[in-house]
């Protein structure tokens, strides 16, 4: 089915996240949309869904015209999404989130649960998308649960799937397949729409690439168009891809050693299982892994936050576990968290006052109990100006900040001590590609100061930029520790579990469309 | 591909073990403390029993059956039963008791402790256990009714604090109109109504307005709380047989069933409300968890945006729950006074709204579940209302305390982990 966007436009506010937008998909094509973080990809798919409405411009399905007021107009014209946050209900089955919204019955709206699991086995068997349709969606892996998204679309006929950024929380093998089954639904006649931020990805899967830029269509260009081109047209000016990295030239003693470690969830499981790991001073150490393989879990077991069920952790030969975050942070920890809104800053809070959450009880920012709000101001405008912080003040809340700009002030307020160690954990998600420059090299530079340093990232791009170790986790264990050359390919096996050397060797056998463009690209 | 070689190693790949969270242990021990603490006044309970007999009678005093009883030594069984809820305590504390066995022995431990504490209080005396169980089916009805109503709200994500509002409005309502047009039924039907009109308010306000929605439940129960009584003082009260005297619904025995003995007499001579109250529980159960308006509704209470991302109009669903609610509660409502005390009086359901909604939380969310508790609750209010009459040593002000006592312990989650609907108070916003 061919789909038209002509001249959409999507305001909010005084915001024009949408700039009339005009995008041809044809049939059976695969087009990427790419787009930095806030570009507006997301919004322009939420309209074409029915999700939000737009205030000018049409959309086209085979040259009629569709107006999709809700998402089940869109699934009834035959429009699928599978969106990147999966929109799975957690407890239900997999048979029972493929049919909800459109459940057949037994009359008297009595579900036949069996037709349901029929279609689910014929359909993952026509598209070789296996799953189990009576597992519950909590208990598989992020990989089964966006197959079960796919089946969902595939389950209403859709002729134009949507992915919304599908690769983020997969392995370059699992990019493979899911490559492999956007290729068969191509062969069947329905269109695919891909968005990504991911220069890789584009030039691998694309028929044709639409640019996006704030808001705008800036070019569609053809995906034998060269990365830093296509990272030229994303961003509005050349962009650096590599961090400038040399080899650590501090390279000192081990710092942080960590022993045994076990953790246990809420759940009961063992989330984070015997980890033992040094970080020597003036290295970065890269946690590698699918999201969920218990890395949050370590990261607060490092911190104090969570509690250790056994092991031991040690900064500088002190032992940390028992001891709690306020211990921890004067122990000289810095910590990135991995969800800044939630655990990084207080939104309502003001730049100067986030910069001293962790230091506001002592001097110069309180004596007695009472807040020096000169000392504060006078913190802040020299940590605003040494981070480049864009804001209007240092009076403003950091709610109002965009991401990039409230990632630096966390920055600035961890980088703002003397440091033991720095606890990075998604340190630039959701960052524009300005930001993400300098977090890394901030990163960078706290290194060759000789602060060992934690890195943990499931973007393995990230990961192998930064890294002078990789350590790649899945299941709460530790695979391996390899080195920073380490072919993608050779990591994306560990992170499905595979000891190092029998990666390595099955990387060689079955290299990835991904792994053989970032390899030669090295 | 490596498809092959990716879901083999998946599957060889270790599976970490299930092990005890440090949150789990606590509970463990807490609730293990809590059954010792409770096993241990059994202990004392039992050591201080006399050494009489004591006396179960088995049937009413209306029964025509010749009065037949259960009679036993009352300090040697005290001191076996309480024995045995110290092996179960000792055994959850320790080793931690779950899955059927676990039920089981949890069962033992409350019989054993409840037949230990009537041993106590009832030596050298009689209790009448007909009574008990009567009197436990009918102060549980109106809350298997309200906490089915609640589960119905609150699998679609809007919480329910109103129930006791519901009741009021469904009782008075009843009162009135079974008095003035002299028909029980549409008493019956005029407090479906009054439960539905409380639920609309509630509807419209958390979905539409998206007040928060505890705040608005109790806002709810003043209203009601207050509406009621200002027209029962103005109109009702000095003209009570014009408007306050519907009389009771009588008693419907069912063939067969009502002439086992015991059992029978309890469960099934009663009124069409408690059976209406029996096809309720089925229903509620079998629509929630068999049919599409089930899962649509326990989508929109988990994750509405995935129920809105598929086509389901999450509002109109949650609307439709929060009215259907509103229905089983007025039924509930009108068992306070056509189904059991005959006429209206102001706050005459006293809270019973609010235990219902314990029981809701006791059973976490599940119509059967829900059901069960509001049995527990029951059964500890009549019990209380049985020892005073049958005048233990006990300051009844203590045995009132004991149902409210159970509701606290039970709420504070110290009956193993509650889990909420995700979405359970959360207004949905689209986009």
């Amino acid at each position: 089915m061919k789909l038209e966007l002509r001249g959409l436009t999507k305001r909010f506010g005084s915001l024009v996240a949408n700039d009339h937008i005009d995008l041809t998909v044809e049939s059976g094509e695969i087009h990427c949309l790419l787009g930095e973080n806030g570009a507006g990809k997301s919004t322009l798919m939420n309209v074409l869904y029915g999700l939000l409405q737009p205030d000018e411009g049409s959309v086209l399905l085979d040259g009629e015209p569709l107006t999709c007021t809700s998402p089940g107009a869109a699934i009834a014209a035959g429009i699928g999404m599978v969106h990147q946050h999966f929109m799975l209900v957690p407890v239900f089955t997999v048979a029972e989130n493929v049919m909800l919204g459109r459940e057949r019955t037994r009359g008297l709206g009595v579900l036949d649960q069996r037709a349901a699991r029929t279609l689910v086995r014929e359909l993952s068997e026509r598209y070789g998308l296996a799953v189990d349709p009576d597992a519950r969606v909590e208990d598989i892996p992020v990989g089964v649960q966006q197959r079960v998204e796919i089946l969902k679309a595939l389950a209403n006929e859709a002729k134009v799937l949507i992915l919304d950024e599908p690769t983020a929380v997969l392995t370059p093998q699992e990019i493979d397949e899911l490559i492999e089954v956007m290729r068969a639904l191509k062969r069947n006649g329905t269109s695919v729409i891909f968005i990504t931020h991911k220069l890789k990805e584009v030039r691998a899967i694309a028929d044709r690439i639409t640019v996006i830029r704030r808001g705008k269509v800036v070019a569609t260009v053809a995906p034998d168009t060269s990365e830093s081109e296509l990272a030229e047209l994303m961003v509005g000016r050349p962009v650096q891809l590599q961090v400038d990295k040399r080899a650590g030239t501090n390279l000192g003693g081990a710092k942080l050693a960590v022993e045994g470690l076990d953790v246990v969830d809420p759940q009961g499981f063992l989330a984070v299982d015997g980890v033992s790991f040094e970080v020597r001073g003036g290295e970065i150490l890269g946690i590698a892994g699918v999201q969920g393989n218990g890395q949050t879990e370590l990261v607060e077991a490092l911190m104090g936050l969570t509690a250790a069920a056994s092991g031991s952790v040690k900064l500088g030969g002190r032992e940390l576990v028992g001891a709690g975050p306020r211990e921890h942070l004067e122990a000289g920890i810095g910590y990135i968290p991995e969800d800044r809104s939630h655990d990084g800053y207080v939104g309502t809070f003001s730049v100067a006052e986030n910069l001293i959450l962790d230091l506001h009880s002592r001097a110069p920012f309180s004596r007695n109990g009472t807040l020096s709000p000169a000392a504060i101001r006078a913190n802040a405008a020299q940590r605003v100006e040494e981070f480049d912080v864009r804001t209007q003040s240092v009076e403003t809340e950091v709610s109002a900040l965009s991401g990039g700009n409230q990632q630096k002030v966390v920055l600035a307020r961890e980088l703002s001590r003397p440091l033991e160690l720095l606890i990075a954990a998604q340190p630039t998600r959701g960052l524009d590609v300005g930001s993400i420059e300098f977090v890394h090299n901030r990163i960078v530079r706290e290194r060759d100061q000789g602060t060992a340093v934690l890195i943990v990232s499931t973007e393995l791009e990230e990961i192998v930029a930064l890294s002078d170790r990789i350590a790649v986790m899945y299941r709460g264990r530790i695979v391996g520790i390899v080195g920073p050359d380490t072919s993608w390919d050779q990591l994306g096996c560990m992170m499905a579990g595979i000891p190092p050397e029998e990666a390595a060797q099955q990387a060689e056998e079955n290299p990835t469309v991904l792994g053989a463009l970032e390899d030669a690209h090295e | 591909m490596n498809d092959a070689t990716t879901t083999l190693t998946r599957e060889t790949a270790p599976v970490p073990a299930t092990l005890e969270s440090p949150d789990e242990r606590r509970r463990r021990i807490r609730m293990g403390v809590l059954a010792l603490v409770l096993a241990g006044i059994g202990v004392l309970l039992a050591a201080f029993t006399a050494p009489e007999t004591v006396t179960f009678a088995l049937s009413g005093q209306l029964a025509d059956s010749p009065l037949s009883a259960i009679k036993l030594p009352a300090l040697p069984v005290a001191l076996a039963l309480a024995a045995c809820t110290v092996a179960v305590a000792l055994a959850h504390l320790l080793r931690g008791l779950s899955g059927r066995l676990g039920v089981l022995l949890w069962a033992v431990f409350g019989l054993a402790f409840v037949v230990t504490f009537l041993c106590w209080a009832a030596a050298g005396k009689t209790f009448p256990l007909t009574n008990q169980l009567q009197g436990t089916l009918n102060l549980a009805t109106p809350l298997i009714l309200g906490a089915l109503a609640g589960v119905l709200c609150e699998r679609a994500g809007v919480i329910n604090v109103a129930i006791e509002g519901q009741f009021l409005a469904g009782a008075f309502a009843a009162a009135v109109l079974a008095t003035v047009t002299g028909s029980l039924l549409a008493g019956v039907v005029a407090a479906v109504l009054a439960g539905v009109l409380i639920a609309a308010m509630l509807a419209v306000f958390a979905i539409r307005y998206r007040v928060n929605q505890v705040v608005l439940g109790v806002v709810l129960v003043v209203f009601a709380s207050g509406i009621t009584g200002f027209l029962f003082d103005q109109f009702v009260k000095g003209e009570s047989a014009k408007f306050n005297n519907p009389g009771v619904m009588s008693a419907v025995p069912i063939p067969v069933l009502s002439s086992i003995p015991v059992i029978g007499e309890t469960f099934f001579r009663q009124t069409l409300l408690v059976y209406t109250m029996y096809a309720a529980v089925a229903i509620v159960t079998f629509v929630l968890f068999k049919t599409r308006w089930g899962l649509r509704v326990r989508a929109v209470g988990e994750h509405p945006r995935a129920a809105d991302t598929v086509g389901i109009k999450v509002l109109r669903v949650r609307y439709q729950a929060v009215l259907a609610g509103g229905v089983v509660a007025g039924l509930g409502g009108a068992f306070f006074t056509v189904g059991f005390t005959g006429g209206f009086d102001k706050d005459l359901t006293a809270g019973q709204g609010f235990i219902a909604l314990a029981a809701l939380i006791m059973g976490r969310w599940h119509p059967l579940g829900a059901t069960i508790a509001a049995l527990f609750f029951g059964f500890t209010q009549q019990l209380q209302g049985q020892l005073q009459i049958i005048e233990t040593p006990i300051p009844s002000e203590l045995l009132i305390m004991a149902p409210y006592l159970a509701t606290v312990v039970a709420v504070a989650g110290l009956v193993g982990r509650v889990r909420a609907p995700k979405a359970d108070g959360e207004p949905y916003v689209k986009g």
